[in-house]
């Protein structure tokens, strides 16, 4: 029995030991969850191209959004592990921020990816989506299908949480600034005072939260036409609150990620748009920036105008409105995570 | 002891000309303060009814009528639903001097299997939510068996089984939502608490409706058979219902059984709700069904409380969260009042406890 154990013991070590010889360079990836579709793909786009670089990937998570003691943990551990290179999305952008600055002193490449960190510059790269400009392309989008009744508008804001944090402004203010309207503190939702806007709810991301927020905007105002939500599962909640009261036909619904259900639901109509982000080109890039860091100690580089590495946002509809570049849902489709 | 003296047996000739009175209350001259706390005792539900009241008059005067329409009032039904439902298999646990904090991820467990076993595995949408209810009825199973048989605190239990559920939940599901339309073209049923009856204005789901049953039945079945007086007796006193000849063990089985099972008709409730089958909903059932259980008057020690309090309590809520919403104030003083409600409920439990001792 006890020989049994050893010989276990022994392979067991042989076979945690084979990978750390047979790759010279290592990375960590660090996530807000497990189990948010988002972070999913984003793993198995890093997962992927670490294999084919032949770099050796460890995958860290969250255990909900906003556990900050599991990703302080997860960089000490990269640390200690010697690795090579983190990509992190943060979930407290602020606070992560020491914990990073100990891994860089460490030497090693830390990539912000879809969440930069407050001030942007505490990671040597964000590579994101511009959630400003996937805003402002719905904003946009919305206007134009719109046209004269622009004015009369009456829009619902589904936002993410009573926090703010940098994803659900930049997204907000985006729409807004798209749409036409003022948006007063540029950093901050909830401020405006157009009379177009019902009001400001916000949904958690998740359908139920979606739901109910649309029901109170509705009990605000029953007549709204225009709803702005901050991504798909929220859209899909909204569209439930207002199949109940039979409003659905009637209502211009946009939103933000991209996610295979979201795609499908612009391809039924539910969804009049929305902009489509890529995880997993936001991963599989940042394995290739710690590869050529690793090789030539090179850093990437911000895209030309901007503070950080734009992994791209296009506007997915099936019904295109001039003047504002999109792609059709088929398209979507192929491009589509979750 | 009978206070009648026999005179054939000398023994208890030591009472002679002691009070032969049968034990009783004191009775003397009660205050109003004091008669309202016996009235409270006597009436469970009385509290949060009275609260619930003073919160629809208040919200009616100051937003009239948008708050006062058929609409809106049905709405607040329609938004605590799904927790009400919940609030029903957390009520059962607490009367046994329990908490079950592993509700809201039986939920969505039993809703998932709902969606996969349909969409995954092609079964009929009638038999995957047998299976729902059954996956439901299981995990509370096994919550029982380790309470009851194994001893654990109900707390670590489900504690434990929290984690263990919401953990298999994900794993299972990839965490990929089932869209409603695909749901609402292929498996209908599935969304079938989602259906809602329109009589002028007021709108009530199927959801909404099994609610009210769910409680008028449960509070039946606590008031007005054994097995409910058990499960009152178990919470009191565990060692005293043991020693009456209640069988402990086995209502304690079938109350977290039963809890189980009901939160999988509150996790097939919750797809009518949300349209869609989503594996990250209602991760908050378990701290919004003790809220609801403990605002409703139902005593955290076990053994004290109705269950009709718990709907109370849980429309307390309701009305809070929609009345703030439409006043326009920060979604944060709900949460305050809310806090405070909480700790106002137990303190009021506690005073009239007092009556009891």
């Amino acid at each position: 029995m006890i020989r049994k154990m050893l010989l276990a013991g022994s392979v067991l070590a042989a076979m945690g030991a084979l990978p750390a010889q047979a790759a010279g360079t290592s990375a960590c990836l660090i996530t807000k969850t497990d189990t948010n579709p988002f972070f999913v793909k984003m793993k198995e786009g890093a997962t992927a191209k670490a294999a084919e670089l032949g770099i050796t990937l460890k995958s860290y998570a969250g255990k909900v959004d906003g556990d900050h003691e599991s990703q302080v943990a997860a960089i000490e551990t990269c640390i200690a592990d010697g690795a090579k290179g983190i990509l992190i999305t943060a979930s407290d952008t602020k606070a992560i921020v020491d914990s990073v600055k100990q891994a860089r002193d460490a030497g090693i490449l830390v990539i912000a990816l879809d969440t930069p960190l407050e001030p942007i510059d505490a990671a040597d790269m964000t590579f994101a989506t511009d959630n400003f400009k996937a805003g402002e392309l719905i904003g946009t989008w919305a206007k134009a299908t719109l046209g004269d009744k622009t004015k009369d508008a009456r829009i619902a804001m589904l936002d993410l949480s009573i926090s703010q944090p940098s994803v659900d402004v930049l997204r907000d203010q985006g729409f807004l600034t798209g749409f036409g309207i003022d948006v007063v503190d540029p950093n901050k939702w909830g401020d405006e005072k157009d009379p177009r806007i019902v009001g400001n709810e916000v949904t958690s991301g998740n359908e139920e939260g979606g739901r109910k927020a649309m029901e109170n905007l509705l009990t605000k105002d029953p007549m709204i036409n225009v709803v702005y939500t901050i991504n798909e599962p929220a859209a899909a909640g909204a569209y439930e609150a207002l199949k109940a009261v039979g409003r659905e036909k009637d209502v211009l619904i946009v939103s933000v990620d991209g996610g295979c259900p979201g795609v499908k639901n612009v391809a039924e109509g539910v969804i009049g748009a929305t902009s489509q982000q890529y995880p997993l080109l936001m991963a599989s890039l940042g394995i290739e920036a710690i590869k050529t860091f690793a090789d030539t100690g090179a850093k990437p580089k911000p895209t030309e105008g901007k503070a950080f590495f734009d992994t791209g946002v296009a506007l997915v509809t099936d019904k295109p409105a001039a003047g504002v570049p999109s792609i059709d849902t088929k398209e979507g489709l192929n491009k589509c995570w979750g | 002891m009978s206070e009648q003296t026999t005179t054939r047996q000398d023994f208890e000739k030591g009472l002679e000309g002691s009070s032969t009175k049968v034990a009783s209350f004191d009775s003397h001259n009660r205050g109003l303060l004091s008669r309202i706390q016996h009235a409270l005792h006597s009436a469970p539900a009385g509290v949060p009814l009275i609260v619930l009241s003073a919160s629809i008059i208040i919200f009616g005067l100051i937003l009239g009528d948008k708050f006062f329409t058929p609409f809106s009032l049905t709405l607040i039904l329609q938004q605590v639903a799904v927790i009400g439902i919940v609030g029903v298999a957390q009520t059962l646990v607490v009367l046994t001097a329990g908490i079950d904090l592993s509700v809201g991820a039986i939920m969505v467990l039993s809703s998932v299997v709902m969606g996969q076993f349909t969409f995954r595995y092609g079964l009929p949408a009638e038999l995957a939510v047998l299976c729902g209810l059954a996956v439901g009825a299981f995990c509370g199973f096994i919550n029982g068996v380790l309470v009851a048989i194994m001893r654990l605190p109900p707390f670590i239990v489900t504690l434990g089984m929290w984690q263990i559920v919401l953990a298999s939940n994900f794993l299972y599901s990839a965490n990929e939502t089932i869209r409603s339309q695909d749901i609402s073209t292929q498996a209908p049923i599935l969304q079938f608490f989602g259906e809602k009856i329109n009589i002028g204005g007021a709108v009530f789901t199927y959801g909404v409706i099994l609610m009210i049953l769910l409680v008028l039945l449960f509070h039946y079945l606590l008031n007005h058979t054994a097995w409910g007086r058990h499960v009152y007796a178990i919470g009191d006193d565990p060692d005293a219902a043991e020693l009456a000849g209640v069988r402990v063990s086995r209502i304690r089985i079938s109350v977290y059984t039963l809890a189980g099972l009901i939160c999988a008709l509150a996790g097939w409730t919750l797809i009518g709700r949300i349209g869609s089958v989503s594996p990250t909903a209602g991760q908050f059932a378990n701290i919004e069904s003790i809220t609801a259980v403990v605002i409703g008057g139902i005593s955290l020690f076990g053994g004290r409380g109705s269950i009709l309090g718990m709907i109370f309590g849980a429309l307390i809520v309701g009305v809070f969260s929609l009345g703030l919403r439409l006043i326009g104030t920060d979604p944060q003083w709900t949460y305050l009042l809310i806090g405070a409600l909480i700790i106002a409920a137990v303190a009021i439990d506690q005073w009239i406890r007092k009556v009891a001792s």
